[in-house]
């Protein structure tokens, strides 16, 4: 039933557009993202393997 | 735009949260995985190396069906992917996450049972493989049992570990938990959609997919296997432990977001890459370059935040053995991630397909990246956990220095081989011929390569055993801590904390889940829904039928013995193939080949138009003694076939469960299967008589002989039709 109903698109290039829209719009997104985040909060998330021992009683 | 924007509360966890709370790390389980890592690594290396003499020396099979080239490849990759790097990875991830999320994982119980889950699972392949239980896919050979056992243990893993990030005292999750979760989610995605398979005994299946679909499916687990269970537990392990050894923090943490997310995003598009020039859709193929060519970005990137840490540090790599392990690791992520894009551009693969070139690409990820990240990380974790000093730095460094020499004496001696055969194969003499019509002088040209390799893997072991050794001594002068303590505030869930999308991402384990499933089904999807859905994707061929029961019996003969590990069965529409094998290979011929039988290597010739190129009689001289057809062969016998008789009882449950995958034997024809297998058996065993030869009909070589004869005949049928 389904594979009939797909079997019947006539153009299977749609697939390669909406792929590198999905492309595009995930990176855009994310350089967004980066770019706009908080330094402390970077730096706290840098430290953190090297602080994990803070506590820690010989 | 408040998303971005909002300004973060607090940072960091101790002015967030509640009361300071005690707990314990279990570095009991991180023991465990590290003791059976260092076993089943020099196990698995051993297996390799035996391959490999087997290359130049075929009488090291002991002339035994378990220890024979097509079985122990199997053995050795299997051996290395899941229990070498697999528990090397656990061992990595339980001492990281605990310590990242501040408390110890989900349940002491359920990391117990993913041990020895995953440790009778590896001995279930050790015993299962050798005795030629396998479904002829690479990388994923083991019979469904096995396969439903993995999914459970990696079910349990799941659990422990997303329940240890749910009760976790600090806020946000670092880098390298997210590959972990990556990992998870992915593997398991992976593993079950190539693992479906309708089972004909409780050792034997059938795969679900065929031919093309089979090929598509199997190498998007394949190259996908590469990437999540070789690469993003790594690179988690990278971002904890190479911080903590140089003592300086990532290089860029922005960095290391875009990495991420591009990396799982990239990497499961790639897979057809591993299908260049083959029967695969041309729009698949080009997808899959696409993508390969794309990936070097997210790797390097990944690479350079690696490398970069070590910015001021540079002088502690002379010293720390830990950090030249690390450095040369990375060095080599960095390597394999440039050629692997390269390798997929379809001139460059044109040339590498096939041959050794490809197997030291893998390995200087598999020696190079995964075995010295391993290293390093036990030499950092053994004197911690055991609260002493390595027992021998100096032994480390040997260590060092014979892996390195390992890496270079095992993968340059093939590159060489891979360019020197494949130039062999495309050379035509100015008459228009093929300069080397005989394919056995591509391969003795190329054996001291082999010979040069298996010294190469030589060294790799012999350092492997100086670690054993170094890390024994460094355990018995230490008393190792099973249960660390430590300390943290506790998490106060009811806190509002401001940040921008990622940073709230940071401290939402499910959604972060979620969202990482969603980046790697993407391009699954994309992949896939044609070529499964889309019925001229396989155009088909009239002419192709269905094999005959005798024909079935012994492809599975072929499947058992693991013939796909030297023999490709897809010749490539390039004029040198051409005219070394015959027509090339059309996507319409596998439509009932469960599984597909494509290989990706060939140690010897492609067998697509095998059959009737030679009589019967050269078949079974050639499968009793290939130096008698060949001279200087280096196939082994398979004297085994000429003993055993063939095993009907299953025929007609074979027939019925190919029927219920779609390949079109008519109702009842199960009963009337034995007697048509018996009767084509008497006609091979007549032939083999005329040939002087005597061989009851009854024996497992009539099968295969069968099997071997009918390959690539059918599209010869409708040429003559046609005609």
């Amino acid at each position: 039933m389904i594979k009939n109903s797909l079997a019947s698109i006539s153009d299977v290039a749609i697939y390669p557009v909406i792929s590198l829209s999905i492309f595009v719009a995930f990176f855009v997104l994310l350089g967004y993202m980066v770019f706009r985040a908080d330094k402390k909060y970077i730096k706290h998330m840098e430290e953190m393997p090297l602080t994990d021992e803070v506590y820690q009683k010989d | 735009m408040r998303l971005f924007t909002k300004p973060l509360l607090s940072s960091s966890s101790s002015d967030s949260s509640g009361a300071l709370e005690g707990f314990y790390y279990d570095n009991k389980i991180v023991k465990a995985f590290i003791i059976v890592t260092v076993i089943f690594g020099v196990v698995g290396m051993l297996a390799g190396l035996t391959a490999a003499l087997q290359l130049f020396w075929p009488a090291a099979n002991l002339n035994l069906p378990y220890t024979t080239f097509g079985r122990l490849r199997p053995l050795h990759t299997n051996a290395i992917i899941f229990a070498f790097v697999g528990n090397g990875m656990f061992a990595g991830v339980y001492y990281s996450t605990q310590r990242l999320l501040k408390g110890p994982m989900l349940s002491p119980i359920l990391s117990w049972i993913h041990f020895w889950g995953w440790q009778l699972i590896i001995v279930g392949a050790a015993v299962s493989l050798p005795l030629g239980m396998t479904t002829g896919k690479e990388y994923a050979e083991l019979e469904w049992p096995i396969d439903i056992a993995i999914t459970l243990v990696w079910v349990v893993f799941a659990i422990n570990f997303i329940g240890a990030i749910i009760k976790r005292r600090e806020r946000h999750m670092y880098v390298a938990l997210w590959f972990y979760i990556a990992t998870i989610v992915t593997i398991a995605l992976l593993h079950i959609v190539n693992s479906l398979a309708l089972p004909v005994t409780l050792f034997k299946s059938y795969t679900l997919f065929a031919g093309v679909q089979d090929a598509l499916v199997q190498w998007w687990y394949g190259h996908n296997a590469v990437a999540f269970f070789l690469t993003t537990p790594i690179l988690g392990l990278m971002y904890y432990f190479l911080p903590k050894a140089a003592n300086r923090p990532v290089y860029s943490y922005k960095l290391s977001i875009i990495h991420f997310w591009s990396l799982i995003f990239l990497y499961i598009w790639a897979g057809p890459h591993h299908l260049l020039y083959t029967s695969l859709p041309d729009w698949a193929q080009s997808l899959g370059t696409v993508f390969s060519i794309m990936l070097l970005a997210p790797s390097w990137g990944g690479m350079l935040n690696g490398l970069l840490t070590l910015r001021g540090a540079w002088d502690r790599v002379r010293e720390n053995p830990v950090l030249k392990f690390f450095v040369v690791a990375v060095t080599a992520y960095g390597m394999t991630t440039f050629e692997g894009p390269m390798l997929s551009l379809k001139n460059v693969n044109a040339i590498s397909h096939y041959t050794d070139w490809t197997i030291a690409h893998v390995h200087i990820g598999g020696l190079g990246w995964n075995g010295f990240m391993t290293f390093g990380m036990f030499y950092y974790l053994v004197p911690k956990m055991w609260r002493t000093n390595l027992y021998s730095v100096k032994l480390a460094n040997i260590h060092f220095w014979l892996g390195t020499l390992g890496i270079i004496f095992y993968a340059l001696p093939l590159y060489w081989a891979g360019f020197t055969q494949s130039l062999m194969w495309k050379e035509f003499t100015k008459d228009g011929f093929l300069a080397y019509p005989n394919f056995l002088e591509t391969v003795t040209q190329i054996l001291p390569m082999y010979m040069a390799r298996a010294f190469g893997g030589t060294l790799y072991l012999a350092g492997t055993l100086v670690m054993v050794y170094n890390l024994m001594k460094t355990a018995g002068s230490g008393e190792f801590l099973a249960h660390e303590y430590d300390e943290a505030p506790a998490l106060n869930h009811k806190l509002k904390v401001g940040g921008a999308f990622h940073t709230i991402l940071e401290r939402k384990p499910v959604l972060f889940t979620v969202l990482s499933f969603v980046a790697v089904l993407i391009g699954g999807v994309v992949e896939f829904l044609p070529t499964w859905l889309i019925d001229s994707n396989v155009p088909t061929i009239a002419s192709v039928k269905p094999y005959t029961p005798l024909e079935l019996e012994g492809r599975d003969i072929y499947v058992r013995e693991g013939c796909y590990n030297c023999h490709s069965q897809m010749i490539r529409p390039f004029r040198s193939e051409t005219e070394r094998y015959g027509e090339y290979s059309k996507s319409g011929e596998f439509v009932y080949d469960h599984p597909f039988q494509w290989g990706s290597k060939r140690t010897g010739p492609d067998l697509h138009r095998q059959g009737g190129k030679y009589p019967d009689s050269w078949h079974y001289n050639h499968m009793l003694e290939p130096t008698s057809m060949s001279p200087g062969s280096i196939m082994p016998a398979y004297p085994w076939l000429f003993d055993d008789e063939l095993n009907t009882a299953n025929t007609a449950t074979k027939i019925n469960t190919m029927r219920t995958l779609g390949v079109p034997y008519e109702e009842g024809y199960e009963d009337q299967a034995v007697a048509d297998l018996t009767e084509q058996a008497e006609g091979i065993s007549k032939n083999l008589a005329d040939a002087k030869i005597k061989v009851g009909k009854e024996k497992e070589i009539i099968a295969l002989i069968a099997y071997l004869q009918r390959m690539g005949t059918d599209i010869k049928n409708e040429a003559t039709a046609l005609k």
